[in-house]
């Protein structure tokens, strides 16, 4: 089993990128199970989701304690590193939207940690600073769980067609830049 | 179809498989997205004919289904929480005439404090209402059971409540094969209701009743509960050959044979609590679990068949009866009588509290050393509520 704790903001899409990776995981032909940090979904207010996946049906229901990977959809939810880094499990991937290197960014423990800037991309792709479907992009490439062809089939299932396309697009440019990053060691 | 959906969305359409002809809610969390989908379903003309009437309220949300089901429609809606406790009048009037009304609970805690989150207050408030009460494990199992509830409903004329634990469930996404079309026509045949109301064969149902008849009444009720008792497990051994896959029943086991100490529970916390027991087993506890399909009604002797070769017997209580000793565990404990099993009961997610894995290990580990209480309250933090325990001891003479 593997699971993946995904911290935004409401507003963000936090909840939408949670069950976006559970349907590109079902697409690939795994078990796969999303659920939001029930009841904060106000705006602006830090919110959390969940994934497991599997090979095998998944019976846990509790809230994801010890992440294999973390996504971080705003970069300021890192003021509080440390409890967003609580439970990772090492080596842990971390996926971070930042405009700025993981390098520069004060983070616990050295975890493996990628930034992709996936509010621009969404911005230059969507025309808004929506950054879930991107991430889920640079996920693919991070960790090779999912398959970019399924979280871009699982966006275009998703959304309508323009919207789908923006995401889409976002998503795979964000998959090319977090496979550049991952081809260079010194950053990892 | 198999599909990666949210478990509001399976319960929606395996609900508008069921063709009902009257859908009526009041929105409430964590319930609201099975109707808000049921009402896109009716809008968009693929669950027709079917009228989704909006009401001002839960009690009019019932009190509509108590009259379109009198007037021979078969009808279905959904509520949660505080909102299942505004029907509760109508909720005994639609047992009481026989209605076979079939409702989702999205199980939510009851307030005060006010609290949006999960457990079994709502539903277990309303033991007694005359509804048959089936629990669902997974959203598999959720929508499987919205097939089998029109069907029992229909053949024993008694409401059915559907519950599902709020969020945990409701807002999950995971795979699901919602029952086809045709499998469902098949399974469930059309609503021949009893007696309708219908003004060229007039008929009076919700007659006044006196003392000479109302116990023969009641006596009823219980003797179609008990008639449940067969048809539950029927209707589920008949789903299980129309659809290939098992889903409701009155009792569900894991890892049972054998098994010293079986913790007994209902609902999703089964899924954490096989993960739980498998740990355990892992560490050479032989442990086990007792899940009830069926709450209402209570499955005495299969309960009893279940449980009676364990040392010792958890019950995992979702809802607290203050004063009293836990209510699934009195029907677990009259079900036991007479057999030497010490039961514990223990008291775990309350509004909204996750039960962990690991809470639950430790309930096992410390019941097969003997030194679990009687009544327990898993994860209890007392340091946040020091002070007014000590303001309450100091009240008591």
């Amino acid at each position: 089993m593997y699971e993946i704790r995904i911290h935004g903001r409401g507003g963000q899409g936090v909840v939408t990128a949670a069950e976006l990776l559970s349907v590109a995981a079902f697409l690939d032909g795994r078990h796969a199970q999303a659920f939001p940090s029930f009841g904060s979904e106000r705006t602006g207010a830090p919110v959390m989701a969940f994934c497991r996946l599997d090979d095998v049906p998944i019976r846990s229901r509790e809230p994801v304690s010890r992440p294999h990977a973390l996504i971080i959809q705003d970069p300021t939810l890192l003021q509080n590193a440390g409890s967003l880094f609580a439970g990772l499990r090492p080596p842990g991937h971390v996926l971070i939207n930042s405009t700025r290197d993981v390098a520069e960014l004060s983070l616990p423990a050295s975890p493996q940690a990628v930034s992709v800037p996936a509010s621009q991309l969404a911005l230059r792709h969507l025309r808004r600073p929506v950054p879930n479907a991107a991430l889920l992009g640079g996920f693919a490439a991070l960790t090779g769980l999912v398959s970019l062809e399924s979280v871009l089939a699982a966006i275009r299932e998703r959304f309508a067609v323009d919207i789908a396309a923006g995401n889409a697009a976002a998503a795979e440019e964000a998959y090319e830049l977090v496979r550049a990053l991952r081809r260079e060691p010194t950053r990892a | 179809v198999l599909s990666q959906i949210e478990g509001s969305q399976a319960v929606a359409r395996a609900v508008a498989g069921c063709r009902p002809s009257v859908v009526c809610a009041y929105p409430i969390t964590p319930q609201t997205h099975i109707v808000e989908d049921l009402n896109r379903l009716v809008k968009s003309g693929r669950l027709t004919p079917c009228e989704f009437v909006n009401v001002e309220s839960e009690f009019a949300a019932l009190s509509v289904a108590i009259g379109a089901s009198a007037a021979g429609a078969r009808t279905y809606t959904a509520t949660s929480s505080q909102g299942l406790l505004f029907m509760a009048e109508a909720l005994y009037n639609a047992a009481g005439l026989g209605l076979p009304i079939v409702m989702t609970v999205a199980n939510r805690a009851i307030g005060a404090p006010i609290n949006i989150w999960n457990d079994h207050s709502d539903t277990m408030s309303q033991r007694d209402s005359g509804w048959i009460q089936l629990y669902a494990r997974t959203n598999q199992e959720a929508a499987d059971l919205h097939v089998q509830a029109f069907r029992l409903a229909e053949q024993l004329s008694l409401p059915v409540m559907v519950c599902m634990d709020g969020f945990v469930l409701t807002h999950a996404v995971e795979q699901v094969d919602v029952p086809e079309q045709a499998a469902i026509d098949h399974f469930l045949p059309s609503f021949a209701p009893r007696q309708a109301l219908d003004p060229d064969d007039p008929v009076t149902i919700g007659a006044l009743v006196g003392p000479e008849a109302f116990t023969e009444v009641r006596y009823l009720a219980q003797t179609r509960h008990d008639r449940a008792l067969a048809l539950i497990p029927e209707t589920a051994a008949g789903f299980e050959r129309a659809f290939g896959r098992a889903s409701g029943g009155l009792v569900s086991t894991y890892r049972h044979d054998g098994a010293r100490i079986v913790v007994v529970a209902l609902g999703s916390v089964l899924g954490t609590l096989e993960d739980a027991v498998d740990d355990a087993r892992h560490a050479g506890i032989a442990a086990g679990v007792l899940g009830l399909g069926s709450f209402r009604p209570f499955p005495h002797q299969a309960v009893r068949d279940a449980l009676s070769g364990a040392d010792r017997v958890i019950v995992l209580e979702r809802a607290l009866a203050p004063g009293g000793s836990g209510i699934v565990s009195a029907d677990v404990r009259a079900a036991l009588a007479g057999l030497q099993v010490p039961l514990h009961t223990a008291v775990a997610g309350l509004g909204g509290r996750p039960v962990t894995m690991s809470a639950l290990r430790s309930a096992i580990d410390r019941a097969a050393v003997g030194a679990l209480e009687p009544m327990s309250f898993l994860d209890l933090d007392v340091t946040r509520i020091e002070d007014e325990l000590v303001s309450i001891a100091r009240s008591t003479p």
